[in-house]
């Protein structure tokens, strides 16, 4: 180390002597050298001890909190596909659903178990439904959902891109196959007021589905998928059409179908009149009705605190199992 | 195969040989695209980008904008494309110099001056003093009346003295004019690459000479880009041209190196595309099971009864481009990029400036700076790498007195100048011998100056050194010598040279004073070869404790001695030396019997201290890498002596007992084989002991052992930490290279001359030194520095950096696309393993670009530890060499890693997403600033 010492004097005099160099201080000579100031943080014992109990002491009461929150949220949810079915209709449920002389009207009965408060959420719940498959995500065209028959290319939509010829609007799977259940509220004799604007991302609304494209070809071919659209309504107005085209990633998904803006006393009986018109029948998919309150954290999920709680935990079983450890020997 | 090479006759060399051209080019205009994408695509990692740029062109399968991909796949090609066309044109450019120099050519009996490369086979090429030698040619004429000629011969082995090249017996004494004229035949052997040998016969035509024969051996042969000294013109026909030459064959295409580390990754991606296939496979057959069984009863996915004959192949295909990403194209990007930042740093690096000729360390070969950080075997050259190539004559001891104790610089001893000043005869016979027993000539520079070309930097220490005590030499013109003492001018004849070897280790001269008539012989040499031979009653005492002292101090020291001869002795042992000179057997014992015979009752004069002095800090510096567990190999071309006590005072080897050095000698091939066994021996038993034990070979035995005993000599190879290797030519420096290679141990090589250039270009790493001989190995080297010892900062702080950066970055950049990956395997198990793309190709590309490559790219600055504490403690590196940081084992730690972290967050993201809206894009973002914050937290810990 002697030699090294010597050597580096010897350059730092040199240095200065050598023109077109950096200057010996600043941050492009310190970067060149690569000589730029570093925090190297020691793991000590002790340090790793407290930072586990720390993120132990952080994660826990936040845990709490979102359990808390979660559990404050009052849910409904009504299976109700089977029970809409006709009696002489559950051997081959899916005759029943495609038979349109049928008439799909069905009633159901939810009770409220605990008060909730307005605004109170109806989301309809498909399961085993899989809006995720390529196939189905893939075909779509924004451009066609913006701009309408201007925007000719709608090779995106395969395999529904156009029937008799003329283009479809709005084309694609996912708009063909939509929901068409519809559900009706009253509580006692009275009719619940089901608010159904502002369901959809305003941006949605506003950016992605034109105010001037209107339905157009929809539903015509020889085979018809879901829901109707009323080729008098811009598509930006269809807010059911925009839910339903913000894919799920999961094959058990909610939709938002409207909200009730009055509160729910406990005890209340609701009275829901639904048409049962979805097909889920052929692949054994279930359709179920919720009605839901909402917390500051959304609706009722305890994966979130639970995860939490156990991480807190975690944390500290760790952090005693090492200052066990270090007590036991330390260094 | 001979070839026939008829004297100025052009119609039958044109047809057969090549002309002068000299090509290393590696393309043409024409072939350049298709063969550098040819090379490109001999890539494993290319071919596989290419595929899946190719596949994403197909929209039915393609999860995301082709664009994506294709985009910096044309790049990265453009990059690498335009760099080789880059490097080609300039190795054009300097071709068409050499091609297009001119030279002065007889042709059909008259003289032209053509351009190099119309030398064709069989044309008399006249060249001038400091001329470049255009092609290989065989001497028929010099301007001296003896036919000597001198050559410098650096550029071919790397000895910068000048060598005497003589016309073949058969040319002698032809008139200038008629060497215009002169016709004949060679017969030679086809072009190799040796350059000590070459066997060939002459014959003249009438009227020159008889029909004999005259055999051509490699003293008649001046070698392509060899130059001319001291001779004002020489002639000789061209016998190999162009790429043919001695030098053009030995010249190897360097190749594209590739580090360890390069290797090793190309091996993980191999395993990782493995993995990927099976993945595909899986998933394939599972989606196509899906599709059967479930996808046609969602009525919402309408796929069609009938599909198209690829049907079953949509869905491998898909993951195959889902999964592509599990090979993340940026590591090429961001490897490059770091590679020259690297390289860079290397370049800016104040504390490896050359202060005297300010010269920077340069990094030429920006891809390999890891290695550094491998390197096992250190190759070195000896002179100029390890000494400065500068000898000094720095003490003496003369009649029992010893100048230069005081101030180790015998020139500035006070007493020494009085003694030269008063004449004392002791001094003056002692400054005698110093300035006329050698080989070297003098001669005058342009401003009068007289300049000495020795054969041997002693020798030309010794001269300096005389002529600064007022001794000079300062002309030699046939056989007479004239040497001025402060103002007189002393005449000598030389009788005969007593020439030196390695086993006599020592020369003579006997010559005649010219003032009185008197013969003398003057002789120097090692001690061990000239005390022994003192006049009786000599007291030898002091001269042995001089030598003694001076070699502790590392000086190489040289006993002079002197001997006045008789007339008749001196006639009777003319004539037995005489014959002994022009015997066919044995020549080389017989001389040496025959000078045994007068180099005897010798009066010891005095003795030389020699400084060649090591470079500043090269025993420290090997010393600190033999710490960090790099083994060190001398190649030299210099003699053996010279070579072990270079290798002492460095660290090389240690001094008795502690070390051992082991000789493989022998000039037959039982004698080597003899020599090899028994040092095998030793080598497997002193293995087990803490002993230092090295081998010593030199250049012929080297060649015995490489041909004949290659296994028992690599076996050796493997069990010696350090070897000495003299005498030996480039080529075999380069094979040596070659075997430690074949051992799988990563070599560097360093070198400063000319002769190292194969061996630099041969090792994994090749360091040049911008030192005396010129620049060519710097600019062969991958790196080029100023001094030996910084090596130790290349490879300790540099190489040792570059190592670990590198290991974290490409595991890391593994473990960010394995990250995104898995989470769209896992993903596709619940959109019904259709190959759904969780991630649209927008955040994709900037979760490569932006989120992951650049922020890693902080890593360059990364250290874990200090210099000073690397510098401190070189074992450090053993870490490296073993390739701790990246390997397999390493490998699976990160790619658990990412298995775990992507399971945490598709958990987590699921979950929290479960029973609610759980729109794709929300999740997908979710997850995605999942994985960002992830990696973000794996750089910081793992940064240090």
């Amino acid at each position: 180390m002697e030699l090294d010492g010597g050597s580096s004097s010897t350059i730092s005099t040199g240095a200065r002597t050598i023109p077109g160099r950096p200057a010996r201080h600043g941050a492009l000579y310190q970067f060149t050298q690569q000589s730029l100031p570093a925090c190297k943080p020691v793991l000590t014992p002790k340090a790793v001890i407290a930072t586990f109990l720390l993120m132990g002491l952080v994660f826990i009461p936040v845990g709490l909190v979102t359990l808390r929150a979660s559990y404050s949220v009052v849910e409904i949810v009504d299976r109700y596909d089977i029970d809409c079915v006709p009696e002489e209709y559950r051997s081959n449920k899916v005759a029943y659903v495609k038979d349109d002389s049928i008439s799909k009207n069905c009633s159901r009965f939810l009770k409220v178990p605990k008060s909730m408060r307005a605004p109170i959420y109806i989301y309809y719940q498909l399961d085993n439904y899989y809006q995720n498959h390529r196939r189905y995500v893939k075909s779509r065209s924004d451009q066609q959902l913006l701009h309408g028959l201007g925007y000719n290319d709608t090779s995106p939509c395969r395999p529904l891109e156009s029937s008799n010829d003329l283009p479809i609007v709005p084309c694609g799977l996912i708009a063909w196959s939509l929901f068409n259940d519809t559900f009706k509220f009253r509580r006692g004799p009275s009719e619940l007021k089901v608010n159904r604007k502002d369901i959809a991302w305003k941006s949605d609304r506003n950016h992605k589905f034109g105010k001037q494209v209107y339905p157009f070809n929809f539903q015509n071919g020889t085979f018809t998928g879901g829901a109707k659209l009323d080729p008098s309504i811009p598509l930006s107005d269809q807010e059911d059409l925009i839910v339903w085209m913000r894919t799920a990633a999961l094959p058990t998904f909610r939709k938002l179908y409207g909200k009730i803006e009055e509160d729910l006393d406990a005890d209340d009986v609701i009275v829901v009149n639904l048409k049962n018109n979805y097909n889920t029948y052929s692949f054994g998919g279930k359709k179920k009705l919720v009605l839901s309150t909402s917390s500051w954290l959304g609706g009722k999920n305890d994966f979130l605190g639970i995860a939490n709680l156990f991480v807190g935990t975690f944390s500290i079983l760790i952090s005693i199992v090492f200052l066990v450890l270090h007590m036991k020997s330390p260094r | 195969m001979k070839r026939y090479v008829y004297i100025d006759d052009d119609e039958t060399s044109h047809e057969l040989y090549c002309d002068n051209r000299i090509s290393n080019r590696k393309y043409t205009v024409l072939n350049f695209l298709p063969k550098n994408l040819w090379e490109q695509f001999s890539r494993f990692m290319n071919q596989y980008f290419l595929l899946i740029a190719c596949l994403q062109l197909w929209p039915l399968i393609t999860p995301v904008n082709p664009a994506s991909t294709w985009g910096p796949l044309i790049f990265i090609f453009a990059v690498s494309a335009s760099k080789e066309a880059w490097d080609d044109y300039n190795r054009y450019l300097s071709d068409k110099k050499a091609n297009e120099k001119e030279v002065w050519v007889v042709r059909k009996g008259v003289k032209k001056l053509i351009q190099a490369q119309d030398i064709y086979v069989g044309n008399i090429v006249w060249l001038r003093e400091n001329d470049e030698v255009p092609c290989d040619l065989v001497l028929v004429g010099t301007s001296d009346p003896q036919g000597v000629c001198y050559v410098e011969t650096s550029a071919l082995d790397g000895e910068t003295d000048l060598k005497t090249r003589v016309i073949p017996p058969a040319c002698m004494g032809i008139d200038d004019e008629l060497l215009h004229k002169i016709k004949g035949v060679i017969e030679c052997p086809s072009p190799d690459k040796d350059v000590r040998r070459f066997d060939a016969n002459m014959r003249l035509y009438p009227p020159f000479i008889d029909n004999d024969v005259c055999p051509l051996t490699i003293k008649n042969t001046i070698l392509q880009s060899c130059y001319l000294r001291n001779t004002e013109w020489a002639c000789g026909v061209a016998i190999y041209t162009g790429n043919e030459t001695k030098l053009g064959m030995s010249r190897g295409i360097a190749e594209p190196k590739l580090t360890a580390m390069d290797a090793m990754i190309d091996k993980l991606t191999g395993a990782i595309f493995i993995f990927q296939i099976v993945v595909v496979m899986v998933l394939g057959i599972a989606g196509n099971v899906w599709k059967d069984t479930e996808a046609r009863k969602q009525w919402y996915v309408l796929y069609p009864h009938e599909g198209p004959w690829y049907e079953l192949l949509v869905i491998p295909l898909r993951f195959e481009l889902l999964c592509s990403i599990m090979i993340p194209i940026s590591i090429k990007v961001s490897l490059d990029l770091v590679k020259s930042m690297y390289a860079k740093f290397i370049d800016w690096d104040q504390k490896m400036i050359d202060l005297e000729t300010s010269i920077p360390s340069h990094a030429t070969n920006t891809a390999i700076s890891e290695d550094l950080g491998q390197v096992e075997y250190i190759l070195t050259d000896k002179t100029g790498t390890l000494t400065e190539n500068k000898m000094i004559f720095r003490r003496c001891c003369i009649s029992g007195i010893s100048y230069g104790n005081e101030n180790g610089d015998a020139l500035k001893d006070v007493e020494l100048l009085n003694a030269v000043s008063s004449g004392s005869s002791d001094v003056v016979r002692f400054l005698t011998v110093m300035a006329i027993c050698n080989t070297v000539i003098p001669t005058r520079s342009k401003t009068g100056d007289i300049l000495y070309k020795a054969q041997s930097q002693d020798e030309d220490a010794l001269v300096q050194a005389a002529a600064q005590l007022h001794m000079v030499f300062f002309n030699k013109s046939g056989n007479i010598l004239e040497v001025k003492f402060n103002t007189s001018i002393l005449q000598y004849e030389v009788l005969e040279t007593l020439e030196f070897t390695s086993d006599r280790k020592r020369m003579s001269v006997v010559l005649k004073d010219c003032q009185n008539g008197k013969i003398l012989l003057l002789s120097k040499g090692a001690d061990e070869a000239i005390l022994p031979y003192a006049r009786a009653g000599q007291q030898t005492r002091h001269f042995i404790e001089a030598t003694e002292q001076y070699a502790h101090l590392g000086l190489r020291t040289l006993c002079l001695a002197w001997r006045e001869l008789k007339k008749d002795e001196y006639q009777d042992w003319s004539l037995m030396f005489k014959e002994a000179s022009s015997t066919l057997v044995d020549r080389e014992w017989r001389v040496a019997e025959v000078c045994q015979r007068v180099e005897h009752d010798l009066e010891i004069l005095g003795v030389t201290a020699i400084e060649d002095r090591l470079q500043d800090g090269v025993p420290e510096t090997i010393e600190t890498l033999r710490k960090a567990g790099i083994n060190f190999w001398m190649l030299t071309g210099d003699k053996q002596n010279t070579a072990i006590q270079i290798a002492l005072s460095c660290n090389f080897i240690s001094p008795e007992p502690k070390g051992q050095l082991l000789l493989i000698d022998g000039k037959t091939e039982d004698e080597v084989c003899r020599s090899l066994e028994r040092v095998l021996r030793t080598m497997r038993i002193t293995t087990s002991e803490p002993k230092d034990v090295a081998f010593v070979v030199d250049g012929w035995a080297l060649e015995i052992a490489l041909k004949h005993y290659r296994k028992a000599f690599t076996e050796l190879a493997v069990l010696s930490r350090t070897a000495i290797c003299c005498r030996v030519t480039p080529s075999q420096k380069a094979q040596l290279v070659q075997i430690l290679k074949s051992c799988d141990y990563r070599t560097l090589a360093i070198g400063d001359g000319g002769n190292d250039v194969r061996m630099i270009q041969q090792a994994d790493i090749g360091v040049g030194i911008s030192g005396r001989e010129g620049l060519q190995a710097a600019r062969a080297a991958d790196y080029s520095i100023g001094k030996f010892r910084f090596l130790k900062r290349l490879i300790l702080v540099h190489g040792r950096y570059s190592y670990n950066r590198t290991a974290f970055l490409s595991q890391y950049s593994f473990y960010k696309s394995l990250l995104i990956c898995f989470i769209q395997i896992f993903f596709s198990f619940i959109s019904g393993v259709s190959g759904t793309s969780l991630f649209n190709s927008v955040s994709l590309m900037a979760y490569n670009v932006f989120y992951t490559s650049v922020p890693v790219l902080v890593s360059v600055l990364d250290k874990d530890l200090s210099e000073e504490t690397v510098l401190q403690h070189p074992q450090i590196l053993f870490y490296c060499q073993a390739g701790r940081l990246l390997n397999p084992s390493t490998f699976a730690g990160w790619f658990g890693r990412s298995l775990f972290h992507a399971i945490v967050v598709f958990i987590i993201s699921i979950h929290s997403y479960a029973y609610d809206k759980s729109e794709m894009e929300e999740v997908s973002m979710v997850a995605l600033s999942g994985c960002i914050w992830l990696q973000a937290f794996v750089i910081t810990m793992e940064t240090k």
